[in-house]
């Protein structure tokens, strides 16, 4: 059962993965970009940017060109960078891991304050307790990440470090691998910023799934039945309403990972954002490629936990 | 006695405000009720939609906190007590509830819900919990077969069938029936309304139960008391209330209840109340039933009735007697 639902989703995701790369690549070239002119400079003849072009392979049909693209992608082959004739493929797995760290500890950081705060917010709705998280929680969703990242920057780092307490190092990624202790230090500022954004609208998320599920006859018969209030909330009610939370975690962690832009540009850490957005005022269009596939990818696998999630959450759910 | 309910008082309070909370009104949903339970007795409890019933029956399973009076299980003295006090007493008070579709949790499977009083109150584990939930299953009518179903695979009554098992897991002595029946069809009503009996009779069971059908109550119940927006109006042995119903109210829920033979249902007249049922948040003076009550004179718009207490009690001052026609007076009529 499970192996041919996964079989299928694998399938369904190629699929998926095949129509972005054709709308990206087509995209590409409906924009007014010419990286061959970009990349000669001011002064090149028409001859110098026609050579480049042609060693690019740009003076191809466009047709023949993504052919030749889909053809080397599936061979694991992603290409080389316009600009500094770089392997994607190594430029992605230099991107990747603080992009990776910062999304998924985020995440975890987000989703713990969120559905937490929900549910505190949901159990005593209305209450003064209530209304100061639901305002907190307004007021860090309408604030920019930058200016978030901007004043962690300043008062956990700047201030402290004046005060000769350099606890937290100001920006730049230290690999997991090199030393896991000062990963996690790196990255504490980068997840609290994007947290906090993050969180706010887990927070009106849980609180609202939480307050229709309370609302449920269900609920009140576990009750009456004699369940211990927390696992009133927890078993019977939390469970059942995870369901948009999950739904909502897949989506975002899916495309944050195509790229926390600000964030990592914030916290200087490098990562997939900041590798796009260069590539695309250039116009480097196998970076952008590969961005997207990577992005693509992952968007798909998210939504896979997702699913696999929900039959967990809920086991009338059956995988097929 | 078994229960002993004391002048139970619950009001809503009707709030507003942004940050600071006001009280603007409040909603008498149960005002001043006053009833008591013998092991082994059904009481009946009927009235109209909104009329405090549903309410009366949380207050007493400990499901609302009540604003004021007493409600004593067995001598022990049970009004508000914090929910980890609660729980010793749920497994002697059961409810089961009205709608047998939203009270049982989708996502459980049928097993799961009948054994959970049994697990949280440490009964039984293992394969004797099993054993215990599949002997509950059978003895109210389910294949034991079915076990691992979810509660969509069952029709309303197999699902009400699995209410009424969950809340005889724990052998309680009372057993809240909140409207159990009339989610039902009328075929299926009769099922679980024999099987509640049969039960009642195997395990020594007290009921207190709820409707708004006259002949669904009369069926199961000993005794039978009439609510009139949150207070007692009528409180009698159920044939007695059948037979001689004393007040007004009483008389004119009787003359709506269906009845099955055509001829007799021609003879009948219907007693028909104008107006609608006033909002419990600012009750009429006096007595409540007075604005709709054909026999109503001045002192009962000015002064409250008696209360309806034991044996047959009404709150009224001008009860109807024996042989007098309510239609003839006041605004009643011919059955349209």
């Amino acid at each position: 059962m499970l192996r041919r639902f996964l079989l299928r989703r694998a399938l369904l995701g190629v699929l998926v993965l095949w129509l972005v790369t054709l709308g990206t690549f087509l995209l590409f070239f409906v924009a007014p970009s010419d990286p061959a002119r970009t990349l000669a400079g001011r002064q090149a003849t028409p001859e110098q940017v026609e050579l480049i072009r042609h060693n690019l392979g740009l003076d191809r049909p466009i047709l023949v060109q993504y052919l030749d693209y889909l053809n080397r992608l599936i061979h694991g082959d992603l290409g080389q960078s316009y600009f500094s004739g770089e392997s994607i493929g190594k430029l992605l797995s230099q991107d990747f891991p603080p992009t990776a760290s910062l999304v998924i500890g985020g995440a975890i950081l987000w989703v713990v304050i969120g559905v937490g705060a929900g549910v505190i917010s949901a159990t005593r709705a209305r209450s003064l307790l209530d209304r100061v998280v639901t305002f907190l929680a307004l007021a860090a969703v309408s604030m920019p990440t930058f200016v978030v990242g901007l004043l962690l920057l300043y008062f956990l780092f700047f201030q402290l470090s004046m005060a000769g307490a350099p606890l937290l190092p100001p920006d730049s990624y230290v690999p997991l691998t090199d030393s896991p202790g000062e990963w996690a230090r790196h990255l504490i500022l980068p997840w609290i910023t994007l947290a906090m954004v993050q969180a706010a609208s887990y927070v009106r998320l849980t609180r609202g799934s939480m307050l229709d599920i309370l609302g449920e006859d269900y609920i009140r018969t576990a009750r009456a039945k004699g369940v211990p209030e927390g696992r009133v909330i927890y078993r019977h009610g939390l469970r059942a309403a995870l369901t948009p939370v999950v739904t909502q975690l897949g989506v975002d962690v899916g495309t944050l990972i195509g790229g926390v832009v600000v964030t990592e540009s914030v916290f200087g850490l490098g990562g997939i954002g900041q590798a796009v957005v260069q590539a695309f005022v250039s116009g480097d269009l196998p970076v952008i490629m590969g961005v997207v596939v990577l992005a693509t990818t992952a968007v798909v696998v998210a939504n896979l936990l997702v699913d696999i999630t929900y039959g967990l959450l809920d086991p009338r759910i059956r995988l097929t | 006695m078994l229960l002993e309910v004391e002048n139970v008082v619950k009001h809503f309070p009707i709030t507003t405000g942004l940050l600071v909370k006001q009280t603007i009104g409040q909603v008498s949903a149960v005002d001043g009720v006053s009833f008591d339970l013998s092991p082994g007795e059904t009481l009946g409890l009927v009235g109209e939609t909104g009329c405090g019933k549903s309410t009366l029956a949380r207050c007493v399973a400990g499901l609302h906190p009540i604003t004021s009076g007493r409600v004593r299980f067995d001598g022990d003295d049970i009004t508000n007590l914090p929910r980890a006090r609660m729980r010793a007493y749920r497994r002697d008070i059961q409810v089961i509830f009205q709608d047998p579709y939203g009270s049982l949790n989708p996502r459980r499977r049928v097993g799961s819900i009948i054994a959970d009083p049994l697990v949280v109150h440490r009964v039984s584990r293992g394969t004797e919990l099993r054993r215990t939930v599949q002997e509950l299953m059978e003895r109210v009518g389910l294949n034991p077969e079915h076990y691992n179903r979810f509660p969509a695979e069952f029709s309303g009554g197999q699902r009400q069938r699995i209410g009424v098992a969950r809340a005889l897991a724990l052998r309680p002595r009372l057993i809240i029936c909140d409207e159990p029946v009339s989610a039902l069809d009328v075929s299926i009503q009769a099922q679980i309304l024999n099987l509640l009996k049969d039960l009642q009779d195997e395990f020594g069971l007290t009921y207190l139960f709820i409707a708004h059908d006259l002949s669904v109550v009369r069926h199961i119940s000993d005794r039978i008391a009439v609510m009139y927006l949150g207070k007692i109006v009528e409180l009698a042995g159920a044939d007695e209330l059948h037979e001689h119903p004393r007040h007004p109210y009483t008389n004119a829920l009787l003359s709506a209840t269906a009845v099955a033979d055509p001829d007799e249902a021609e003879r009948r007249r219907r007693i028909i109340l104008t107006g609608d049922v006033p909002s419990p948040i600012d009750p009429p003076s006096g007595c409540r039933f007075h604005p709709r009550c054909p026999k109503a004179r001045e002192r009962c718009s000015s002064e409250e009735p008696p209360p309806a207490l034991r044996d047959h009690l009404v709150a009224c001052h001008f009860p109807v007697e024996a042989g007098e026609d309510l239609t003839t007076s006041g605004s009643g009529g011919r059955p349209a």
